[in-house]
Parts: structure tokens; sequence; C-alpha cells
């Protein structure tokens, strides 16, 4: 029954800490590797008019549906200017407003965004379905060469995105032919006006369908320009198309400006107005962004984050947070191989030394080390020192070792002396004094193995510690302590054979007991 | 690999988180410790209980006291001296024999009485102590080993480790020392271990370093089948020790006296498995054995009966 709590309770602790992860995982979108970059993409919108010297109002579009982009912040530079964020059903804009505009006048709007996918399809379930368009009255002859040329294509489809994929190919032939001349006539494709003037002719075949601009965020370019695109409504969702090849689609990283023909930009007492939009970006590693994220949608998994703390703190967390590790490297080594080491914890301080010292040479520098220390503890036993005296005479020295190291790689021209400084010596003061308690206690072999055991725990333990997908996981994930916290209760409660013991026991398992009875029978 | 550990579970191998979790544990109370491992209060104790002991002559706890040696030793011909806390052996002072003024040791030499002064201050001062923390003298009777084991020891001294499971013995050893081990009983460090079959108390398998070995490392001579002395009144010994310290889980060391017989040198809370080796025989099947009687007697000499039926598993 005790145990069944027990089990219990660890389950919980894992799905606890699981659990949490995964929600950090899914909700924030905290990477599980470290490093990963992503980019901050900022989209500059630089407003120029020259004012005429009375009151100026500036309305311009701003995103508000990014597409596949969250927004992480918005900024707003106007100088003397009055603002005024409205938001409509359909787009979002901003007016800025002065009473006096003279000369040339500059405004900015930018805005920070990081790719996320957006599950839209959810979200426009709520919204209503756009009205389906009035079929207009054409003109002659225009009207006859959209229903000749709306009759042709809806023969050659299947549905409505197949049929507008087919008129938008019709449309932009490369050789139009009559009608399509007749519909292109004192239009440019590839400009604005054209995706207007397709809108036009689709609503002769009722299709709902609307202008949007955006801004194609590609890697390098400074200057950017909204392009114009074309979105169809099919019952269901809107989807993009290229208003000149038909695609279905939108074009690569595309930041939705705006929706809608209403001008991206509208000014009131300026002229030569003119906008344009540049293009920056910004590596930034996952964990920071997944942190603007969470802020800006106010996550209370946020609360708990490390991130918070001041970088100091934080700095020491890293390593802290690498502690349990640690320590769960000696309990498995322990409880389930069986590696014979000297304390509790030595181990864990071993490998945190190594962390200042590097792996090779803290090898070197506690076998060295440690090994000069046990000679010269061994010579101060002759001396019959009580113990405290005794192992402060043993640190005396190995500060003395290590000076010497220190002047040899000086004169060497090696720089890991100055490491070596660093190298806690107490620790390493603390190993001999208990490697020669158990020499003592339980001799040479013994002490050796239980060094060795230490030593091996300890570069385990380096690794395990030192890594940086660790590091960043326990970093980011501290709930995952409740995890180790886990492993530990139930190792706690292991009662299998150690690795070593299957070894130890050899002969038990090979010999036949009723031997054995029989031997001590016969006698 | 797994057919080995599948084989030692059939054998009733007990392991050492087994151990610690299914035996140390639950039955050995923490605070039940501090019989064990204070000597000088195990000793008192076992005084106390009748338990045969080598017989405390006195203790000396200060400097101060430490002239209370000549008093202590009297006119007594040979005893030991030793500190409380020493482990390993150290500090270990054996006197033999006394000739006018001197005192003469196992290996002939003789020490004035000033030195064996200065020996218990020695003690007394941490010397041999691990905590070096100011440690006690113990001036007790010098055990004259039976001379059955004189062909099979290397100097030092052969002990037998009982293991008691809930004050029923459930397994014995013999410990040996050798060469190797420095004279010393200790199996880690190469002393051997023999077996003993538990109701007869004759020498069955015998193990060094954890393998099997059928004569003595160091003087060839055969370790199987010999008859330990008196195994009745060592086994009702043993069992009376957990009168002493009421651990469920408890190891009791003891030397054979030519003239007294058994002693109990030293309790331990956390005896090693390497008697299972030297029996070749798991410790699982006997201990359940004795989890599987109900009502276990208080009386040492009926819960050795109790041997009769758990020896067979």
């Amino acid at each position: 029954m005790r145990d069944l709590n027990v089990k219990i309770f660890c389950m919980l602790l894992v799905c606890t800490s699981l659990g949490l992860m995964y929600a950090k995982v899914k909700t924030l979108g905290l990477p599980l590797v470290p490093d990963q970059v992503s980019s901050i993409w900022i989209v500059e919108a630089r407003v120029e008019f020259d004012g005429l010297g009375r009151s100026a109002l500036v309305n311009l579009d701003i995103p508000d549906k990014l597409g596949n982009f969250l927004k992480l912040d918005e900024f707003f530079i106007s100088r003397n200017y009055g603002l005024n964020v409205t938001n409509n059903k359909k787009d979002r804009r901003a007016e800025w407003s002065i009473r006096n505009a003279k000369g040339k006048q500059r405004l900015y709007y930018r805005i920070e965004v990081v790719p996320e996918e957006v599950t839209e399809k959810t979200s426009s379930k709520k919204h209503k379905l756009p009205a389906i368009p009035l079929k207009p009255e054409y003109e002659e002859p225009l009207a006859s060469a959209i229903e000749d040329t709306l009759g042709k294509v809806r023969s050659e489809s299947a549905n409505t995105f197949t049929f507008v994929s087919q008129l938008l190919v019709q449309l932009n032939a490369p050789s139009p032919n009559k009608n399509v001349l007749v519909i292109q006539e004192g239009f440019t494709p590839g400009t604005e006006q054209w995706v207007k003037r397709i809108i036009y002719v689709l609503h002769g075949a009722k299709i709902t369908s609307r202008l949007i601009r955006g801004i194609s965020l590609v890697e390098g370019t400074t200057d950017a320009k909204l392009i114009s695109w074309l979105e169809i409504h099919n019952g269901q969702h809107w989807e993009g198309f290229d208003p000149l090849s038909g695609n279905k689609g939108y074009p690569p990283n595309f930041l939705r400006w705006s929706v809608g023909d209403f001008p991206v930009l509208n000014i009131e007492g300026g002229v030569n107005e003119h906008i344009s939009f540049s293009l920056s970006e910004r590596p930034f590693s996952m964990e920071e962004i997944s942190q603007g994220r969470a802020e800006k949608k106010q996550s209370i998994l946020n609360a708990w984050s490390l991130h918070k703390l001041p970088l100091a703190t934080q700095n020491v967390y890293k390593i802290l947070l690498m502690i349990p590790l640690g320590a769960l490297v000696v309990v498995l080594m322990r409880t389930f191989v069986g590696v014979a080491c000297f304390g509790t914890f030595m181990s864990v301080l071993i490998a945190l030394a190594f962390r200042e010292t590097e792996l090779l040479y803290g090898i070197l520098l506690f076998c060295l080390i440690t090994g000069a220390g046990l000679t010269f503890r061994f010579l101060l036993e002759r001396l019959n020192l009580i113990l405290v005296p005794r192992l402060s005479a043993v640190l005396v020295m190995v500060v003395i070792l290590m000076l010497g190291i220190s002047f040899l790689s000086h004169e060497l021209d090696i720089d890991r002396g100055i490491s070596i400084a660093l190298f806690p010596i107490v620790i390493l003061t603390m190993v001999i004094e208990r490697m020669s308690i158990t020499w003592e206690e339980s001799g040479s072999f013994e002490a050796i193995k239980e060094g060795f055991g230490s030593l091996v725990i300890a570069v385990i333990g380096y690794f395990v510690m030192t890594n940086d997908q660790l590091e960043y996981l326990m970093f980011s994930f501290p709930e995952l302590l409740l995890l180790i916290l886990a492993i530990c209760i139930l190792a706690g409660r292991y009662t299998g054979y150690r690795l070593s013991e299957v070894i130890r026991f050899k002969d038990l398992a090979n010999e036949e007991i009723k031997d054995v009875e029989s031997n001590s029978k016969t006698s | 690999m797994l057919s080995r550990i599948r084989k030692l579970r059939e054998a009733g191998v007990v392991g050492i988180n087994a151990r610690n979790h299914s035996y140390v544990m639950p039955n050995n109370p923490r605070r039940m410790y501090k019989y064990v491992d204070d000597k000088v209060l195990t000793k008192q104790l076992a005084e106390k209980a009748n338990i045969a002991v080598p017989r405390l002559y006195g203790l000396i706890t200060t400097i101060h006291d430490s002239d209370s040696i000549t008093k202590i030793i009297g006119d007594k011909k040979d005893f030991v001296i030793k500190p409380a806390h020493g482990s390993g052996g150290k500090g270990i002072l054996v006197i033999e024999n006394r000739r006018k003024d001197l005192f003469i040791k196992p290996n002939g030499t003789a020490i004035s009485n000033k030195l064996v002064k200065h020996h218990v201050e020695n003690i007394l001062g941490g010397v041999y102590s691990l905590g070096g923390q100011p440690d006690q003298a113990i001036i007790e009777y010098r055990v004259k080993f039976d001379p059955v084991f004189d062909s099979i020891s290397y100097q030092g001294v052969p002990d037998i480790r009982m293991l008691i499971y809930k004050g029923i013995p459930a397994m014995a050893m013999l410990r040996l020392p050798t060469q190797q081990s420095d004279g010393k009983a200790n199996l880690h460090q190469g002393a051997v271990g023999v077996g003993i079959h538990l109701t007869t108390g004759i020498t069955t398998l015998a193990v060094c370093k954890d393998r099997r070995i059928a004569e003595h490392p160091d003087f060839g001579s055969k370790l199987s089948d010999i008859q330990i002395p008196g195994w009745q009144n060592l086994l009702l010994l043993s069992a009376r020790c957990y009168e002493l310290a009421p651990l469920g889980y408890l190891g009791v060391d003891i030397v054979l006296d030519a003239e007294l017989g058994p002693l109990m040198l030293e309790l331990n809370a956390r005896p090693g498995l390497a008697i299972q080796i030297a029996n070749g025989r798991g410790l699982q099947h006997r201990l359940d054995a004795i989890d599987n009687i109900t009502a276990l007697p208080s009386n040492a000499e009926e819960r050795i009966e109790i041997v009769k039926l758990i020896s067979e598993h």
C-alpha cells in the first residue's frame, strides 16, 4: 500500500513536470533545443509629405491580422503629432494629427514580428461569412468579354479555387485572346489596379474576393514594397492567389499589412505624400522570442520563468540547476551500477571543479594533486599529528603544489595555469583526506578503487553538467526538477541488484547449493 | 547477464540495495546505533547483561586521569590498551607479559612503564582516532587465541562473524587474516572468509576477494571441514547480543579464547554481504523463513533452536 502511494506520488511528479513542459513548448513555443536562432523582423513604414502650413491629418493603415506572424511590439514615431489608433472590424488605422504642419513632415510606424504558425481556420469560423457580391452591370463590350471568359473558364473548372486559378491563367496569358484584351484594356498586369480589375471580373461570377496588401519578408532585403495580392473566399475560408500566375498561396514570408482596397495612406492637409517601407532582420534566440511571446500572451506559465530574475541571479541558477543532475548521476551510478566512491556528493563537487579547469586538465590535476597530497599526508602520518592541524598542513601543501604548477605552466607559456588558481582547493583537500581515511580503514585497494570510482562519476557528472542542451532544458524548464525528484525517490526504493553485484556474486549464481550441502554433510 | 540476475534471485542473494532498504532500514532504528558504534558502551552493556566479552579492566577518559593506568593494570601480567574510536587496528598496544618494571610485547621487545603511559596519552590526544577528537583509552583483557586456527591464520586476529536476524543466527562466517590483509580480518583488504555450517559449526567453502578458494592463500592449508569448538555456546552468545542491542539486522563479531571460549568483540549495524559468498548461498531464503515465523521466542536458548529450522533454506 505504501509502495503504491509512493508510485502514485512519483507518477504525479512526473506528470506535473512533463505536463508543464509540454504546455510551455506548445503555448509559448519554447524550443527543446537551445540556440535555435530565429529572426525578429522589423518593418518600418515611413510616411513623408509636405505640410501646407495648416492642420494635417495622416491616416495610415497598420497591420492587424498579420498572417503567419506574431506582433511582438510596435512603435509610433511622430514628433509633435497626436496619435489615435482605431480598430475597425476590417482594419486598424493610425491617425496622426497636428495643428500646424509646415514643410517636410516625416512619420514612422515600426512593427516587430516573429514568424508563427497561425491556425486561421478556427478563428475564421467565428466570423460571419462575407457577403456574396452582386453581379455588376458591365458595359459592352466588356460585358460580353467577361461573360465569354467566365463561361469558358467555368466549363474547365471544378470548384471556386480551380475556377479562379483558371481565370487568372486566362487573364494573364502571354498571348491573350480577344476577350482578355478587352478586359486588360487600360490596366497593366502586376499593379494594384490590375488586382482590382480581377476582383471586378470575379464579381461577375459572384465570387467573394478581396485585395490584400502585404510585405514579403525576405532575408537580405532592406527596401520593401507593398505587394497587392488576391484573396478568394470559397465559402469556408480565405485563400490567397497570385494575381499574375493564378497559383494558390501567398508570397514567401508574407506579412499582411492591410485588407481591402481602401488606400493605405490618406493625408488631409498635405501634399507630395509618399510612403516607403524598410525591412531589417535581427537574429534572436528562440528563448528570447518565446519570452516576448509569453509576455504578449500574458501566460501564467511565464510566472515561473527564470528569465525574470536579475541576470546575475540567472547565472547562478544556470549552475545551481545543474547540481541536481549531477546528484542524479551519483544516484544512478551508486544504486544501479554500484560504483564505489567517496562521500555522497564528493563526485559532484569534483565535477563542479572540472567545470572551471576543463576536463583533461582537471583529471590531470586531480591525479597529480591527490597523488602528491596523499604522499604528503602519509609523511605527516609519521609525525603523529591530530586531525585538524594535519588537514590544514595538507591544505597548505595543496596550495604550494598549485603554486608550483602555475609557475611551471607560466614558464611553459601554457595559460591553463591561471585557471588552476580557481580550482577549488578545498575540494581537493577533502578528497585527499577522505582517501587517506579510507586507505587506513579499508586498505590501499579500496581507497584507490573508491578514488577511481569518484573520478569516473565526476567525469560523467561533468559531461552531464556541462551539456549545453541539458543546461538549456533545466534553465528553461525548471519543472524538470520534479522529474529528477521522482527518479530519486524511485531509485531510493530500488531493491534489485547493482551491476557490480552481479559480477561480485558471480560464484553464487553458478554454484549449485546442493553441492555445498553435501560437502558439509560428508564432513 | 539477465539469466545471471535471475539465478542470483533464485539463489536468494541479497544485494546492498535490498539489504539497506528491506533489512537495515526497517529493523535497525537509528537511535539504537549508539549501542553499536560506541565500543565502550557496547562492552559495558554486555558486561551488565552477562554476555562474555574481553573483560574491561578500565577506561581512561582524560589526560588528567592517565596516571590511573598503573592502578588499572595493577599486577596483571597481560592486557591490551586500545583507543575507543580507533580504526584499522591502529593504536592497539598488546602486552603479553611483565618482567620487573618492563612490559613485554608479543614480538618480544620490552617497553618501560613510561612508554605505556605515553601511549595512553597519545590515545587520549586523538592521535589514533579518525576524527582527531580526543579519544578514550580502553584497557582490557588480552584474548588468548584458541590454537584451532593457528594453521590457517596469518598473524592477527581471526574472528567469527555471525549474522543475527531478529535475534536468530542466520549465517556465520570465519574470517581469517592473510598476508595481503596485513593481518587484519577485513575481507575488503584480502582476508579470507570461510562459510560455517550453521547447525554443526563445521567450515564449508572459502572466499577471498569475492572469489572462491579452497586453500589458505598463505599456507595452502585446507579451509573446509574444520570444526569450530563450542559452536552451541557461540550460537547462544551471538543470539543474546540481540537483547543487548535490539537491532533486527545485526552483525556480531566473536573471537575464541583458549580459556574463556567465545567472546563478543563488537557489533555491527550494517554487516556486509560477503558472508553469502563464503557460504555459497543467498541470505534471502533464511531471512524469509525467519520472517514467516509468527511468534519469535524472547528466550535466546529457544531462539537458537530455530536455527535448525532455517538452516535448510
